[in-house]
């Protein structure tokens, strides 16, 4: 449970977090910390806890009727389990990007328009503008420009995915979280969603959830290791892979289990 | 090979069933019952239904009754049966021993104003060869149903212009009688459009005079008023006079013709031409010609009102009535249980009384209709509308206004009917909307009620169309409470018209389903009702079909724009 991390300003930092599902422990006193502007990988075997640390950041938890967090997670040095902080202003500023594509039943052109129409944007050159960076940005808006107004259903699955990343970056958050967001693609849509997370961290924190060990050695710059909801190793994601400090992490990334 | 041939063979029926054959009959089986009840049942209802509309031949013969005594008579056959011979012989008719069975035949003899019976049973035994004379008439009229016979002339204003022989008599009918049906048409439009306008102004007159009085205005103040409404009346009485006037001259225009028939048994009768409806010779028709008047006698059926205590003419206002109270209860259940709906799956808190309310509200959906009916008179005429009428129509008490049964407490009593259809209908759809759509909304930073209508409700319209769809065909059909709160048997108006406020919630309405009822089984002439009641049902399961089938197609357009989020 070392902090690494340290050359980079740190964008999110967890306490000592326990989290609960009714009596069931589901994390225990996790800490670690989240730097600015990088890719950050959690890997380990289902069950293990990390997209439940993962939903913390944003805490979608709470929609978890049984759910209960204890210590403190801390972007930009507040707290954002403070009883002060406005959820919904949060989540605008930690996208989240969920393992099965999840586009509404709206235009394409709607569905990343949907986050600014919230804010009370309506404005159709802002929004104009607004969409096509977006796309530009999920490198959607080449085979979409022609059909922004066609339901997003028609898209095939890995488009709909870069939609629903478009639709997260068009509030422009700070952070982008991912919850396996390749797991229900093709190798293709799946390395193209790679490459975009490449070029994403120019301009957003990403935490990224990922079953695909490889995936995570290519993407992350930094990776944690999670196991029955500890937190057992984090470090430099190089680091990890080829000399891990940890039986257990070894263990997990030789595919001896998991 | 010698280890393949040691295997112990099944038996055939033990393979047959394990094969899994038995259970596709069972389900084949049980499928092709339900079609064939349906074919059955819609095919008995179109086929009598659309066959009384048909121009039946007339058959001209003579039959002998129970004391030898022989008659002429001429009709439609409507059905034949076999009857016993005994039967005919306890009745006194003097059948052959050796003969066991024998026909009869219902006979529609119309000519009700002559002699009184309109339909007949007679026996094949003493009849006489059916014979189809080419200039035998079917006269339909608005009272006392058909006239069969022959056309000797047409008077005018009682004095013979045209003999049945001259070359252009029948051309004259047809032109004379459309020149009778124009002017019929026009005297019901004065009567109904204007007089009823000048009623209706003047029945707010005294309204208004009743409110002043109501108010407590008096004196001067109240002797101005009045005089008022005496000139404002006295302008409309004037205005009455002169539409009379009017009316009174077509009136005697539409009388002035008149054809002279003759019965079968050749007793000469005179029909006023203002009286008649259609003039046709069946037996001269060809098939084309009977499918013209066919037509035209179905729409009829359509779109005019009824006659002769419902058992003649059209069920326009019934078609009408039920269309419009069932858009009524449409326009007021969906919001209710849609909203209903939402609360109880997206807000309550799960536990004891959301449990209970769910039961509750399924369990609604059992009550049988009648108790609906029970309690929309007791609590939505009597008690609402009696309020109602305390609180804003004061000024027509002692007569009611909504403190009697009309079409808004139908469709209010139908709308809390079909309630619980709307409410499940609505639950399983928004229970079927992916957790992830409502996640993806709210990580976006959307509070629950924008994810609500923004996304959720949207998804859930397919689901709510279908609800709606079961709750219209359900009221369409449904006939026990609506007797008790707003449906009678001859409404004297459409609930809409040209007067303020167009659409009248508390007139009382008539509907298919009841009309079903009266005339099957209220009518005071069961045989000429009979196949209206038929008719009737066809025409109520098409528009069933109708209202289902423009539900289907917005909620299939819906399905369609919200494709694959229910995948």
């Amino acid at each position: 449970m070392t902090t690494t991390a340290t050359a980079e300003s740190i964008k999110l930092e967890v306490k000592n977090l326990d989290l609960y599902y009714g009596q069931k422990r589901a994390l225990n006193s996790v800490s670690l910390s989240i730097p600015e502007k990088k890719v950050t990988a959690f890997i380990g075997p289902s069950g293990c806890g990390k997209s439940t640390l993962l939903r913390c950041f944003n805490r979608m938890n709470d929609l978890v009727e049984s759910c209960r967090v204890e210590g403190e997670i801390l972007m930009d040095g507040s707290n954002i389990y403070d009883k002060k902080v406005d959820v919904a202003d949060l989540r605008r500023q930690v996208g989240m990007v969920f393992q099965k594509p999840n586009p509404f039943p709206k235009s394409i052109y709607e569905n990343v328009a949907y986050g600014l129409r919230l804010q009370g944007v309506n404005s159709k050159r802002i929004l104009d503008t607004v969409v096509e960076n977006s796309l530009r940005g999920a490198a959607l808006w080449d085979e979409v420009k022609d059909r922004l107004h066609d339901n997003a259903f028609g898209l095939s699955g890995g488009q709909q995915q870069r939609l629903v990343i478009a639709r997260a970056i068009a509030i422009e958050p700070e952070v982008i979280l991912l919850d396996e967001p390749a797991s229900a693609l093709d190798p293709i849509s799946t390395l193209k969603i790679e490459e975009l997370i490449y070029e994403l961290k120019d301009k957003y924190t990403i935490v990224i959830v990922t079953h695909n060990m490889q995936q995570a050695a290519r993407v992350s710059d930094y990776t944690a290791f999670m196991y029955m909801g500890d937190l057992v190793e984090y470090g430099n994601t190089d680091t990890l892979f080829t000399n891990p400090t940890k039986k257990q992490t070894e263990d997990y990334i030789t595919g001896r289990y998991g | 090979m010698r280890n393949i041939l040691k295997v112990p063979l099944l038996k055939a029926p033990v393979l047959w069933y394990k094969s899994g054959s038995p259970w596709i009959w069972l389900n084949g089986g049980a499928v092709t019952l339900c079609m064939l009840m349906v074919i059955g049942l819609l095919g008995l209802i179109a086929i009598r239904g659309f066959g009384h509309f048909w121009p039946a031949n007339i058959v001209l013969t003579s039959v002998t009754d129970n004391t030898g005594h022989k008659q002429i008579i001429m009709g439609e056959v409507v059905r034949s049966e076999v009857i016993a011979a005994a039967v005919a012989r306890d009745n006194g008719f003097k059948i052959p021993d050796e003969q066991k069975l024998l026909n009869r035949y219902l006979i529609k003899l119309g000519n009700k104003d002559i002699t009184s019976r309109d339909f007949m049973w007679v026996l094949e035994n003493g009849m006489d060869a059916w014979q189809y004379p080419q200039d035998a008439v079917a006269v339909e009229r608005r009272e006392w149903g058909n006239f069969y016979g022959y056309l000797v002339s047409i008077n005018e204003n009682g004095t013979s212009i045209l003999t049945q022989d001259a070359a252009n008599f029948w051309p004259e009918v047809d032109a004379r009688l459309k020149r009778s049906l124009k002017l019929h048409d026009e005297i019901a439009h004065i009567e109904k459009a204007r007089i009823g306008s000048i009623n209706n102004a003047i029945q707010e007159l005294k309204l208004e005079h009743r409110r002043l009085e109501l108010k407590g205005v008096s004196g001067a103040k109240m002797a101005e008023a009045e005089a008022k409404f005496a000139d404002r009346k006295a302008e409309l009485e004037a205005e009455y006079e002169v539409i009379k006037k009017e009316r009174d001259v077509i009136l005697q225009e539409a009388k002035r013709d008149q054809l002279v028939a003759k019965t079968a048994d050749g007793k000469e009768v005179v029909l006023s031409l203002d009286h008649v409806v259609r003039v046709t010779r069946p037996n001269e028709m060809n098939v084309f010609a009977k499918t013209a008047d066919y037509l035209s006698r179905f729409w009829e059926f359509m779109t005019t009102e009824p006659r002769e205590a419902n058992t003649e003419g059209g069920i326009f206002p019934a078609i009408f009535g039920t269309f419009i109270m069932v858009i009524v209860m449409a326009i007021m259940v969906t919001p209710f249980g849609v909203l209903a709906a939402i609360y109880l799956r997206e807000y309550a808190r799960d536990g004891l009384f959301l449990r209970i309310i769910r039961i509750s509200v399924y369990n609604l959906a059992g009550v049988p209709s009648i108790v609906y009916g029970v309690f929309g008179l007791g609590f939505f005429v009597y008690y609402l509308g009696g309020n109602l009428d305390q609180l804003f129509f004061a000024e027509s008490l002692p007569s009611p206004t909504f403190g009697t049964p009309g079409l808004f407490w139908a469709s209010l009593t139908l709308a809390l009917l079909t309630l619980p259809i709307v409410i499940v209908s609505t639950e399983e759809g928004l229970s079927r909307i992916p957790s992830t759509i409502r996640q993806g909304s709210l990580a976006l930073g959307a509070t629950k009620s924008e994810t609500l209508w923004k996304v959720i409700v949207p998804l859930a319209t397919p689901a709510m169309m279908t609800g709606l769809i079961l709750a219209v065909a359900r009221a369409a059909g449904e006939v026990a409470p609506l007797m008790l709160v707003g449906v009678v048997k001859l409404a004297p108006a459409l609930p809409v018209d040209s007067n303020y406020p167009y659409l009248h919630l508390d007139q009382k309405i008539m509907h298919l389903g009841f009309h079903i009822y009266d005339v099957g089984f209220q009518s005071p002439n069961v045989e000429a009702a009979r196949p209206l009641v038929y008719a009737t049902s066809l025409i109520l399961v098409l528009l069933i079909v109708v209202l289902n089938v423009t539900a289907i197609k917005i909620r299939n357009n819906l399905r369609e724009k919200y494709r694959s989020a229910s995948d």
